[in-house]
């Protein structure tokens, strides 16, 4: 295995962080606005749940950009293939992606309630839909997705946009929801007192009970079917195009990696547990707790389908063989190293300062702190 | 073969949400480091009106920050979207800047801005100041790696193509990063952005001194806006002189165009002041001539030439046929990767690569190439010479019309007597729209005459798009145009909103400094609209 190799799967482990990031600190703020009009039922409640996420929303959502912008740099076929793939549900997440910071910044400048229930249903449509997408791009990954290459790599996608609504990518996107509204509800309990928080802190055993079962389903249904399976090919660390490579599906053998490598099998585990505990510390009030233990459920799922996936990134269900791995879709050994070096150097940099803020902001959020400050959101 | 419909209509898209993004961050850019300054001075001098303008002006940044946001996740994803053939053809290296903005810039600017905005009761004076600064300096950060993605595709530098992998790849990211089109250009932007910062804070200002509301906040406000405005534009306009002599080099078509220069003329070279070019004609109709003035902007000597549009095509006529050997060998080596012959041939003609692919809109297969098609594709080559020659000027004399208005004001302000000249503070207030149309079309001047590539001279803008269909395409613009015109309506009913509330004075109805309520934040500025109707 030579030093391109090496980044290449670097980056592949640096992508699963980086998405890591991204479902545990956008998931909670899109927990809260999906669940905003259930945890807060006047107009100061519902101002209460935005405040507790206010100060930090803004760059909790940069994990998102980030996040594309990282698949552009390390894995630029990816981020072409998929995004262009996946074409009107992109749209849809990027339109009601765009609703939050306008949500945030202009719902209580105006007192009108009808404005300001409008804004509050595009909350909960935006914090809802993306995670539904972010869910079902992870399903559709194990199905396949149908796209070709011509000779010069231009990117066709053959499928249609409710193709990729299908059962198993609906379940992953409900999971997906499922997760992060157990995340918001553990954030809002931690923030808010009384009538929110018990509310809360039902709402968030209720989410973790459905992403227990949903997880579960998920693994038993990848069981049966077709994975896909890199017979040949340039390989690891070789500078190549999708075109050269020989790929065969069959059932099962999404679990190939966990045949292989036993251990692996501690990172389902360790999601199941952190659904677990989630729930167990939202019984016991232990929101703080409960919110660590659903940022490890996300490390443990996210890293259950990378671990299963390994090397494949995006299968292609026209054509196997044309599927984009870990290999053939990165970045040269060069860019991969700088960006190595820039991400060593500035996530641990990005949490150290983002720890402060939260710090800084700590404590509750109570109804007077929100009405005596009309500059709140 | 990819549409031509859906390119053009690709390329309306991507301009659309660029230019309306557009809109926001210059003034990001430029407030920020107001808001900073005007913090700077409150703490070292301790005067509270300085934190009432800083809370203010922060009420107007915030709401023009939140759409700038909005519209930059569109940004990030368009790349992808719609222009998939690029990404993947350039991802190696034009990704990597905007991986690095967000590592670097974009996650301290949102971080901070939370507590810029929640947090000035929870930190020390000395720590929301630096928490402020920071602010300012990753917006700034922020358009410098912006800019180096964007001067990689007016002046690829410190890439090659590798037909291994069928895509371009980074060959030295200091010669990426310290690409002399994206340093000029990042200074030259970011600048532009002080100056539209400037120009807004001015206005909003003269429009309370022309009221003879919040006087004192207003004059003071103006002066500094003024200030900052008369060195930012110097700036803008020497940068400007800079990014005129770099394109010299880097993209000759761009400047031919902006100057309108068909034929090649003997030294000194005259500027078209006025024109009306016609590409059809390749000729000015209409023009206005200073002598020599050309040859001195763009080379800085009398003796010195740029080339014209016939000579460019000329040569595109030949980059073009020596370009057409290069695809053919990449076809061959796409089926063998190997292929001896393919490799040789490959490496002869791949100097220009990119001008085989500008052919090969006409000519899908190569070996039937007509002399025709070659000519249509030199032709190609040259940017719309209208379009970009008129941009450049709006842009030009829009910022010669800004730094006139911020001299004469910097010279009545430091005299105080800004207040007796009515019609300098009219002027202020009209010149608010000024700076926005000026950013608008130095965007259409970079972009437009980066045309007919996506990145200069190495890949044409018809191959760059993704393969979409035209319903999927009409069905994204239709929904940009209703999101993004709701968005502009809210936005300039809250900016207009805010601005006639004004600022909370001390001890006013609207402070709530010493209110006993507790606090979120400790901004003691509110919006109660009951307040609204007793202003009006």
């Amino acid at each position: 295995m030579n030093g391109y190799a090496i980044a290449q799967i670097v980056w592949w482990l640096l992508l699963g962080v980086l998405l890591m990031g991204l479902a545990v600190m956008v998931g909670m703020d899109m927990g809260v606005g999906a669940s905003l009009r259930y945890v807060g039922r006047t107009d100061t409640e519902r101002r209460v749940a935005l405040n507790i996420i206010g100060p930090h929303w803004d760059g909790n959502q940069v994990w998102f950009i980030l996040g594309g912008g990282a698949i552009f740099a390390a894995f630029p076929l990816i981020y072409a293939t998929a995004f262009s793939g996946f074409y009107v549900v992109m749209l849809l997440l990027l339109w009601t992606m765009i609703l939050r910071p306008i949500g945030f910044e202009y719902r209580s400048r105006i007192g009108n309630p009808a404005w300001r229930g409008a804004w509050d249903w595009a909350l909960v449509v935006s914090g809802a839909v993306p995670m539904i997408v972010f869910g079902a791009a992870f399903g559709n990954l194990f199905r396949g997705v149908p796209f070709h290459f011509e000779w010069n790599m231009t990117s066709f996608y053959t499928g249609s946009f409710l193709g990729l609504l299908n059962p198993f990518a609906v379940m992953t996107g409900v999971l997906s929801l499922a997760m992060s509204v157990m995340m918001g509800s553990l954030t809002v309990m931690n923030g808010a007192g009384g009538v929110m928080a018990a509310r809360a802190r039902g709402l968030a055993q209720l989410a973790g009970l459905i992403a227990i079962v949903l997880f579960a389903i998920g693994g038993l249904w990848v069981h049966s079917m077709p994975g896909y399976h890199w017979v040949g090919g340039p390989g690891p660390g070789i500078p190549q195009t999708p075109l050269q490579q020989t790929v065969v599906t069959s059932p099962g053998t999404w679990f190939d990696n966990f045949g292989a490598h036993p251990v692996l099998w501690c990172v389902p585990a360790l999601g199941f547990a952190g659904m677990l505990g989630a729930i167990l510390a939202a019984r016991a009030k232990r929101s703080h707790l409960g919110w660590w233990s659903g940022a490890v459920a996300w490390i443990g799922v996210i890293g259950s389908a990378g671990s299963a996936l390994f090397p494949f990134m995006l299968p292609s269900s026209s054509d196997p063989s044309l599927s984009l791995t870990v290999w053939n879709s990165s970045s040269s050994e060069s860019t991969l190293l700088w960006m190595i070096g820039f991400t060593a150097f500035f996530v641990p940099l990005i949490l150290w300062y983002t720890g402060w803020a939260f710090w800084v902001m700590r404590g509750k959020i109570t109804p007077e702190m929100v009405e005596g400050d009309e500059h709140a959101y | 073969m990819i549409n031509g419909t859906v390119v053009d209509l690709s390329r309306l898209q991507f301009a659309a949400t660029a230019l309306y993004h557009f809109l926001f961050v210059p003034l990001t850019l430029g407030m920020s480091f107001l808001l900073a300054a005007m913090e700077t001075v409150y703490v070292t001098t301790g005067r509270p009106i300085y934190r009432q303008m800083a809370m203010f002006w922060g009420r107007l940044f915030m709401i023009n920050f939140a759409l700038g946001v909005a519209t930059g996740l569109t940004m990030e994803f368009q790349f992808g979207t719609n222009w998939s053939f690029y990404s993947s053809f350039v991802g190696d290296i034009f990704g990597a800047p905007l991986a690095i903005e967000g590592l670097m810039a974009f996650f301290m600017e949102s971080t901070f801005i939370g507590l810029m905005v929640f947090g000035w009761h929870r930190l020390s004076k000395g720590q929301h100041l630096a928490v402020t600064w920071l602010v300012a300096l990753a917006s700034n950060l922020s358009a410098l790696w912006i800019l180096v993605a964007n001067g990689f595709m007016q002046d690829p530098q410190g890439a090659a193509f590798d037909p291994t992998t069928m895509r371009m790849h980074l060959t030295s990211f200091q010669d990426l990063i310290f690409s002399p089109d994206a340093q000029s250009k990042f200074v030259h932007t970011s600048i532009a952005g002080y100056v539209t910062g400037a120009i807004f804070v001015a206005g909003v200002s003269a429009y309370y001194l022309l009221r003879k509301r919040h006087v004192d906040l207003a004059k003071r406000s103006f002066r500094m806006a003024v200030l900052f405005g008369v060195l930012a534009t110097i700036g803008v306009v020497t940068l400007g002189d800079a990014l005129g002599f770099v394109d010299a080099k880097a993209q000759p078509t761009k400047l031919a165009a902006m100057e309108g220069l068909w034929k090649t003329e003997e030294a000194p070279l005259p500027l078209n002041l006025i024109a009306f070019p016609s590409q059809a004609k390749q000729r000015n109709y209409g023009a206005v001539q200073i002598p020599a003035v050309l040859s001195l902007l763009e080379t800085h000597s009398l003796y010195g030439t740029v080339p014209a549009i016939d000579a460019l095509e000329r040569q595109a006529a030949r980059q073009v046929e020596d370009g057409i050997p290069a695809v053919q060998a990449l076809e061959a080596l796409s089926r063998n990767p190997q292929d001896p012959a393919a490799l040789a041939q490959f490496d002869a003609h791949r100097e220009d690569l990119g001008y085989g692919f500008l052919v090969q809109r006409y000519a899908p297969d190569l070996a039937r190439v007509t002399p025709a098609e070659i000519r249509q594709a030199a032709k190609d080559s040259i940017p719309p010479v209208a379009a970009v020659f008129w941009s450049f000027r709006v842009m030009v004399g829009l910022g010669l019309a800004m730094l006139a208005f911020f001299v004469l004001a910097t010279l009545y302000s430091l005299r105080n007597r800004v207040q007796e000249k009515t019609w300098l503070l009219k002027l202020a207030l009209w010149m608010i729209p000024l700076p926005f149309l000026a950013d608008e079309a130095g965007w259409l001047v970079a972009e437009l005459g980066r045309q007919p590539w996506t990145v200069y001279g190495v890949l044409p803008t018809w191959m760059s798009a993704s393969t979409h269909s035209v319903g999927y395409m009409a069905f994204s613009l239709i929904g940009f145009v209703v999101l993004y015109s709701t968005f502009i309506a809210i936005e300039m009913y809250l900016m207009v909103r805010t601005i006639r509330l004004g600022p909370a004075e001390p001890g006013g109805p609207r402070d709530r400094e010493s209110a006993p309520r507790p606090m979120l934040s400790g901004r003691p500025f509110a919006a109660a609209p009951q307040v609204a109707k007793r202003e009006d």
